[in-house]
């Protein structure tokens, strides 16, 4: 038998959601003083996997061993008495809670005095190098600032075991970094970590081991060190992948949307974005990169005429289309596609089925009081046929697709209306690496065809490959447009925290 | 000129008057608190009411009678919470539901009852009433102008000042309470921090259920003289609904909200009597329509709200 007692031993898990089976027999292991990373497609259930470690969900079958000994996990308490803490993909804090009344929420005993309660947090951000100000209310916090308080509050409930859905998802290079520099300072005081991502790049980084699920089978378990990037590809994948992303060279670039000096403010008046100039070229792939929360919400919303902007212009053809409503951009002869982020909320309407949403952006050109269906369905099942959409048919309601299959519905339906501008905010976010790449072939398409395409987005590394500039943006200002053939990741990742794109290029040299 | 004498019992009927908007203002805060918007305490007040009233009846007895409307808020808002948190129905649907229930159950009992009096009366015995009067509290009532103002209202008020108090106590002093919160805002949150939802979402809505029990025991018992009148909550629990915002989920701003629109409800008695008394009948519904619009307006900028007010929570939703 191993030496090392494992920390976690999973034995033929199962878990199924209705019909699914989302994980399916797997076996898992980790020990003390170990990162493994966790590694696999979307829909492969690591999360599944993680929850049922961290008792949100209850696993059908199978045994998981803490310490070695059989432990039945059957919800949160459990999981924080036997030193299990999960750092969940979304932040599970209360907004308008501080800093330590979140760390102390849900912990035994009376209510702590504030004095103590702080000395407690400050300290133990001392013993693992973590920095936070305990009174400082988690609405007013950067992503990364909420990370560390959900770091901290696994800790302060004595966690030895720690698991992180893609924590990093969110973070800038340097925030990553130092992100791992705590993970690799739990790891030496004896914590065993297990870390979900989807960066392959940061998996050789961090860990030790990786372990693969693959369609909720486990895959086995690799060393790190025997391994590199294309390797875990066909390991997750099941096959080769090439991981080039195609860049084909712009045909006759030409200026078709002009911002000037424009200055958008939030509902509570807040300045989203903040006298910013630039141009959007046809024929072009213009990415946006930028710490979440940066603007890039509010630039594509009143790009598409969702938001009027406070002050300054956005020129087409010489004629400015601030605070024009969609429908006016329309009657204008302006072809503009924007595809949100929020997919089943802003994008499509979730309860609909492929035809209704369809139905949805050509509804207006029926003449008449009724509705003619039979295009729409047409364009529907055109669109299933062409870029290969899972779903049981084109009436059944697109919330119960897959993530790839509904973004490829909203990106397909979009692109059929041939735009001269097709605007995505981070059109692969949550989807894997398959249907990630079907997406950046899809917008390199409409890029050959002369469409001028803005893609936001948050993985550098795809930003760097994909696009032919990149706007960098901090704080509603634009720190720098930069041509992504010669940029590196941290240069971007200085801009992204407020660097301008001369100072960055001082540090390059 | 109005005279001292006048404001000084003008302010006393007005916390008369608004104590059962305080008793059902706190139960709703509680209930809110835990994400839980609980339409049924007009129908909870009612049920209360009825409860109240005939265990009074029965025993004579002030704190029976309030022990057993306690007791049937609290049942009448377990049926809302067994339904909205093991069931996950609607809480709109079921809070309007449980008012049609409560305000109809209490009517129908209280037709019964008064069919078997005899004399078409169901009334309190006199020791009951007796015992509802106003409290003098020796040496503190007898103090000058204070007295009058602090220390001689009827035990009901006590009760639900003392309860108001205890409830925000609760809510921001203890960690129950820090926990009860974190539900309301993010329930997943608070599971996650390994706080037990389901049961302190039972916890907090079955006791604010009871608390407005109480506040309709008050007006069948005391509003009314003791004597048995149907529909005797008479949209008093509509009322505390909107209060709870008025109030941005405070118990302790409860009471003062409770005993402001109390002075509104009693105003039409001290006005002069060019203006039909109609106009006063509807002066509290006009404002509470007013608050509940300024807090709306507020409320963009961020107000108190509990941030999953209303939704349901399931653990293992994907």
């Amino acid at each position: 038998m191993a030496e090392t007692t494992h920390a976690i031993r999973c034995e033929k898990i199962t878990k199924i959601f209705g019909s699914v089976v989302a994980n399916d027999q797997i076996d898992l292991d980790v020990r003390y003083g170990e990162i493994l990373a966790l590694l696999g497609e979307n829909g492969s259930g690591k999360t599944t996997l993680m929850n049922m470690i961290s008792g949100i969900y209850h696993p059908d079958g199978g045994t998981i061993y803490v310490d070695g000994k059989p432990a039945s996990i059957q919800s949160p308490l459990d999981a924080q008495n036997l030193g299990i803490g999960m750092i969940h993909q979304h932040f599970k804090l209360v907004n308008i809670f501080s800093a330590m009344e979140n760390i102390e929420l849900g912990t035994p005993g009376k209510k702590l005095p504030r004095k103590i309660l702080k000395q407690n947090v400050l300290e133990l951000c001392e013993k693992y190098g973590l920095e936070t100000d305990p009174e400082k209310p988690i609405h007013a916090m950067s992503v990364s600032e909420k990370q560390t308080v959900e770091i901290l509050k696994v800790l302060y409930r004595g966690a030895r075991i720690l698991i992180l859905d893609e924590p990093t998802a969110v973070l800038t290079p340097q925030e990553t970094e130092k992100l791992f520099a705590i993970l690799r300072q739990m790891r030496k005081i004896g914590c065993a970590v297990i870390i979900i991502t989807h960066k392959l790049n940061e998996v050789l980084s961090i860990s030790d081991r990786v372990a693969i699920l693959r369609k909720g089978k486990s895959y086995g378990t690799v060393n790190t060190a025997e391994v590199d990037v294309s390797a875990l590809t066909e390991l997750m994948v099941g096959h080769a992948v090439t991981l080039e992303i195609d860049r084909p060279t712009p045909q006759e670039p030409q200026d078709i949307l002009k911002l000037v000096d424009l200055t958008v403010r939030r509902n509570d008046g807040s300045i989203a974005l903040d006298d910013i100039n630039f141009t959007i070229r046809s024929g072009e792939i213009l990415g946006v990169a930028g710490i979440a929360g940066s603007g890039q919400k509010e630039l594509c919303e009143t790009i598409a005429g969702l938001i009027a902007p406070s002050q300054g212009a956005i020129l087409y053809k010489k004629e400015n289309l601030a605070g024009k409503t969609p429908r006016e951009l329309i009657d204008m002869g302006i072809s503009m596609s924007f595809v949100p982020e929020d997919r089943l909320g802003m994008g499509l309407v979730a309860g609909m089925g492929m035809t209704d949403n369809m139905l949805l952006k050509s509804y207006t050109h029926n003449k008449g009081p009724f509705i003619d269906r039979a295009p729409s369905r047409a364009l529907a099942e055109s669109l299933i046929e062409k870029l290969g959409i899972v779903t049981s048919g084109v009436e059944a309601p697109v919330r119960l697709m897959s993530g790839g299959n509904v973004q490829k519905v909203l990106l397909g339906r979009e692109i059929e209306s041939n735009p001269h501008l097709l605007i995505t905010a981070y059109p692969v976010r949550g989807l894997d690496i398959n249907s990630s790449y079907q997406v950046y072939e899809l917008l390199n398409e409409q890029k050959k065809k002369g469409v001028a395409v803005v893609y936001i987005g948050e993985d550098l590394d795809v930003l760097l490959q994909l696009c032919d500039r990149i706007l960098v943006m901090c704080h509603g200002r634009i720190t720098g447009i930069v041509d992504a053939k010669t940029i590196t990741k941290e240069q971007i990742g200085l801009m992204m925290t407020g660097a301008t794109a001369e100072e960055v290029m001082e540090y390059g040299k | 000129m109005i005279s001292m004498a006048i404001v000084l019992k003008f302010i006393v009927a007005a916390v008369s008057a608004g104590t059962p908007l305080l008793f059902g203002t706190v139960g709703e805060i509680l209930s809110e608190k835990v994400g839980h918007l609980n339409l049924g305490v007009e129908g909870m007040m009612a049920i209360g009411a009825v409860a109240g009233f005939a265990a009074g009846y029965a025993t004579g007895n002030l704190a029976a009678a309030m022990i057993a409307a306690f007791i049937a808020g609290a049942l009448a808002a377990l049926i809302y919470a067994v339904l909205t948190i093991g069931f996950m129905a609607n809480q709109n649907v079921i809070g309007l539901t449980l008012t049609i229930f409560g305000v109809g159950l209490a009517n129908f009992i209280g037709v019964y009852m008064v069919s078997q009096t005899g004399s078409n009366n169901w009334q309190l015995p006199a020791v009951l009433i007796d015992q509802m009067k106003n409290v003098n509290i020796p040496f503190l009532t007898d103090i000058p102008i204070l007295g009058k103002l602090l220390f001689n209202y009827d035990p009901f008020t006590y009760v639900g000042i003392i309860i108001a108090l205890v409830c925000g106590f609760y809510l921001f002093r203890t960690k129950a309470g820090l926990n009860t919160q974190a539900i309301g805002e993010n329930p997943s949150a608070a599971d996650a921090a390994s706080i037990q939802v389901t049961k302190w979402k039972y916890i907090n809505i079955v006791v604010g259920g009871g608390i407005c029990g109480i506040g309709g025991a008050y007006c069948s018992m005391v509003i009314n003289g003791g004597i048995w009148i149907n529909d005797c909550v008479g949209g008093l629990g509509w009322i505390a609904v909107a209060l709870v915002i008025f109030a941005s989920w405070k118990p302790q701003m409860a009471i003062l909200g409770s005993f402001i629109f109390g002075a509104l409800r009693i105003l039409k008695f001290y006005m002069p009597s060019v203006i039909p008394i109609a106009f006063f009948n509807m002066l509290p519904f006009i404002i509470t329509a007013i608050v509940l619009l300024a807090a709306s307006i507020r409320g963009a900028k961020g107000s108190h709200i509990p941030e999953h007010l209303g939704m349901n929570y399931f653990r293992e939703e994907r």
